[in-house]
């Protein structure tokens, strides 16, 4: 039996740790548990979750940040910044649908996976966000870094270092974050029946205008259907969201719809149609299909995304769609992962990322879950690794064969 | 002026071999590329933190990462100090040498290597200064969005070295929040790569742990940074206030409305004089402190989010509004505000502190600035970035009467500790370097320094690179 800690404070976390560290046992270390097929299979000793070091701690809406416990649920984050009219601005996807888990995920979930959505490519990622953290490392010490003002460059970044590090270099006990006013407007104009290469220049168009777009993409015909209950215009739909005041929202569109016009048929969707589709876009609703075929996020330069997928169908079975202006490829395999034929094709297409989402535990188990990186850049990472958790005892594993 | 911080002893056995680490490091460099006559080192002794100076070993100025890569294996072989530099304009003393250090120059790297609108990225050298980046594709509707007030000169190697901001980071973030990729040395010539056009590398953070890391994890030798289209128009508006708290009110009820502005920046008094005097941008003199908000978008849009910031001004007792007229206005009011430091330079020297706080804590900051400057017998000019908290007290001294410089030094001291204990933090955007390094222990606990000093090691295990800059002298893990 696995034995499971739950500590109720920082320090519980720094005694569970440090005597683990002199035992030399391992912990994986989980918040709400939602997001534990991220990365690769992790076996260890023991569990450690944070789920009981939960509580925001300070929220000033007029300073536009907010500190909480690493087991906030995100629920209870949201609901509060939404009361007060403001919202994380990286829109974190909720992976309880593709994976089908269920449990609350937590704030401190959220930043140890660097979990983004949909305004990411305008707006930054989480770690963008994230302004200061404490964590306990792999000696028990806690650690704090950052703080809680929006422009701090006191000593190195280890914020960033922690943002993305999936509980590898330390658990994450508090984190403060920034926050912006939810947009009083928001809307989505559609352009149907376009091509992926077209809609790929449909959205480089969009952002070239002066429109703020916040949202850029393209869900062929395969998947239109899935969305927003089957009620997007017939034909492969290019999504562009506009948020802002009401009437700045009004220009824009008809601005956006001006420019797109030569692309194709251009119509609108209303505020609630918009905040639903990007939900939608959000938690890859097309793939809650209650397989466990292979799931790829692909990150490559925008113009890349429909060449990668292009290039794929020539030899396997594949459905997509892209988010990012199309940098952002949701790919899933209709039968094997094909792993190598897939980073091939990134590498080969001016550089980026895969990351095998989900799967079957062989296919897991076999496939490096993130893109394997230069032996340089492997050295590093190990190095911080060894000075953060010098007895490797957190998640080993996780993000590579040695980290 | 007695100096207060202190540098790392030089390296006697480095000193010893100065000649021959000289003639090896030519034969490693094109002619030309290396400095070694103390006349021409002069330029390359401190940089825009003038108190201090030290003239270096050498000054490598390398056209490849090639050279980089083999100045520093060869260094850090040998045990020598490098100290990169962009520009030289650190306020913090980023860029100031010591007598065992070689300089890695960035100037000749100033090449722009690839413009992708599709993707909406520059890739450029080092050495390419920051003003260029918005330049090259402005014809085109883009722009690079940090801007520090030293854009004209600065390089974007330096703002990554620093994490450079800008007044217009309220919107569009600092350096982290816009770079996408760089190419990099680390400390024994090896080149890497982190990131690129495709957002979010996997593994660690690696981009964002160099970014701000102040020259001592690597040179950065090329960059991706992401473009932005640029708003149809933008206009900036100054608003005059009776008093400075009534401004640092206003700016957190502003932004506690939810109205994010690109840009809003502060000025008491004594900056306003002095930057008028310089631009003549028609800021209002008979005012104690002015607000310049831009706001940008459509004419209609601008009218709509300009009312709703004069509606909150007005509930603070806002004295005067002027909406500039024309492109050469708002460019006058801009320039005023960039020319800060140096109009203040004209009048007197100054040691610019760079402080950040919570908006809530703003006005009570101010005042007790003003107190305790005045506690040492010295002046103060208050210009900086408002919106984020960022504050750039500029104390005003004489470099040339030791005392003054002394008090000069300990007020500042004494402010930044302000800033911390107010739940902000030593500097929002010029860095540690030498100036606040012996601050740090206010701010973090050395178990925290600690572990900064451990990541720091992962990259540079013998702490060739930028050594003496940021971390307290004492207290250093034996290298």
């Amino acid at each position: 039996m696995i034995v499971h800690f739950e500590p109720a404070s920082e320090e519980g976390i720094a005694s569970v740790v440090r005597s683990a560290a002199a035992e030399r046992v391992t912990l994986a270390i989980v918040g709400g548990g939602t997001r534990a097929g991220l990365g690769n299979p992790v076996r260890t000793d023991r569990t450690l979750s944070t789920r009981r070091l939960s509580g925001i701690v300070t929220y000033n809406p007029a300073e536009m940040t907010m500190s909480a416990l690493a087991g906030t649920p995100l629920a209870e984050v949201e609901a509060a910044l939404r009361a007060k009219g403001q919202m994380l601005s990286f829109e974190p996807m909720d992976h309880r649908p593709i994976f089908a888990t269920s449990g609350e995920p937590t704030i401190g979930g959220v930043f140890a996976a660097n979990v983004s959505g949909p305004r990411r490519y305008v707006a930054g990622a989480a770690r963008d966000s994230l302004l200061g953290v404490r964590f306990v490392n792999g000696a028990g010490d806690l650690i704090k870094a950052g703080g809680r003002v929006m422009k701090n460059v006191t000593g190195l970044d280890l914020v960033k270092l922690m943002a993305g590090s999936y509980g590898t270099l330390g658990i994450l006990t508090e984190v403060t974050f920034k926050v912006l006013p939810i947009p009083p407007a928001a809307a989505t104009v559609v352009v149907s029946g376009l091509n992926d290469a077209e809609a790929a220049a449909a959205m480089a168009e969009t952002m070239a205008q002066p429109v703020e777009a916040s949202g850029a993409a393209h869900l062929p015909e395969s998947v239109r259907g899935r969305f927003l209950d089957g009620a997007l215009p017939y034909g492969a739909a290019t999504v562009l969201r506009l948020e802002g005041l009401a009437d700045s929202v009004d220009l824009r569109v008809e601005k956006l719809s001006a420019a797109l016009s030569r692309f194709g048929p251009v119509s609108r969707l209303d505020a609630e149609a918009t905040r639903l589709l990007w939900v939608e876009i959000r938690d890859v609703k097309p793939y809650v299909d209650g397989t466990r075929r292979p799931l790829w996020r692909v990150s490559v330069a925008p113009s890349a995304g429909h060449q990668l997928v292009a290039a794929l169908r020539l030899q396997t079975g594949v459905d997509a769609f892209y988010d990012w202006q199309g940098g952002l490829v949701w790919l899933r395999m209709e039968a094997d992962a094909e792993a190598q034929l897939v980073r091939r094709y990134v590498g080969a297409l001016g550089g980026g990322h895969a990351s095998l989402v989900r799967a079957g535990d062989d296919v897991r188990a076999s496939v490096p879950a993130f893109e394997p990186q230069t032996p340089a850049v492997a050295q590093l990472t190990e190095r911080i690794r060894a000075r953060f958790d010098p007895a490797r005892i957190f998640n080993p594993g996780r993000m590579a064969a040695g980290a | 002026m007695p100096e207060m911080i202190g540098f790392l002893k030089p390296r006697q056995a480095v000193l010893d071999r100065r000649q021959e680490i000289v003639a090896d490091l030519k034969d490693l460099l094109p002619k030309g590329c290396l400095i070694s006559e103390e006349r021409e080192l002069k330029p390359f002794e401190t940089d825009a933190f003038l108190a201090y100076r030290r003239l270096p070993l050498a000054v490598a100025l390398p056209e490849t990462t090639e050279q980089v890569a083999a100045v520093l294996k060869y260094c850090s072989r040998y045990g020598v100090p490098v100290v990169p530099r962009g520009a030289g304009t650190s306020l913090s003393g980023g860029a100031i040498p010591q007598e065992d250090a070689v300089v890695i120059g960035l100037s000749k790297m100033s090449r722009i290597l690839d413009i992708d609108l599709f993707n909406r990225t520059a890739t450029v050298q080092a050495g390419v200064t920051n003003l260029n980046i918005s330049e090259a594709v402005s014809a085109d509707g883009f722009f690079y969005a940090p801007d520090p007030s030293s854009q004209l000169a600065c390089t974007i190697g330096g703002n990554i070295g620093m994490n450079s901001g800008g007044a217009h980071c309220l919107k569009y973030g600092v350096t982290t929040n816009n770079l996408l990729g760089v190419k990099m040395v680390l400390f024994d010539g090896t080149v890497i790569e982190l990131g690129g056009k495709a957002l979010d590398a996997a593994g660690y953070d690696l981009l964002g742990l160099v970014c701000g890391s102040e020259g001592q994890l690597g040179i950065v030798t090329e960059a991706t940074v992401r473009l932005i289209a640029k708003p149809e128009g933008a206009r900036p508006v100054l608003f005059g206030f009776a008093s400075s708290e009534a401004a640092g009110a206003c700016v957190a009820d502003v932004i506690g409305a939810g109205i994010i502005p690109v840009a809003i920046e502060f000025m008491d008094k004594p900056a306003i004089e002095i930057c008028e005097a310089f631009a003549h941008a028609g800021y209002p003199l008979d005012v104690e402190a002015l607000l310049i908000v831009e706001v940008e978008g459509s004419e209609a849009e601008m009218d709509a989010m300009l009312q709703r910031i004069i509606d909150v001004a007005r509930r603070h007792g806002v004295t005067k509004i002027r909406e500039c007229q024309s492109a050469l206005e708002a460019a006058l009011i801009w320039k005023g505000r960039k020319s800060a430091f140096g109009a203040t330079g004209r009048i007197a020297d100054y040691i610019c502190m760079d402080g950040t706080v919570p908006l809530s804590q703003l006005s009570h900051v101010l005042r007790k600035t003003g107190e305790i400057v005045a506690g040492y017998g010295l002046r103060v000019a208050n210009v900086f970035h408002a919106g984020d908290g960022n504050m750039h007290p500029l104390i005003l001294y004489n470099i040339n009467d030791p005392e003054d410089a002394a008090r000069a030094e300990a007020a500042g001291n004494d402010i930044l500790k302000l800033c911390v204990d107010a739940g902000g933090c030593l500097t929002g955007e010029h860095g540690v370097g030498i100036e606040k390094r012996d601050l740090m222990l206010h701010q973090y606990s050395r178990t925290d320094l600690g572990q900064q000093m451990a990541a720091r090691a992962a990259f540079d295990p013998e702490w060739i690179l930028n050594p003496s800059k940021v971390f307290p002298l004492e207290g250093r893990p034996a290298a």
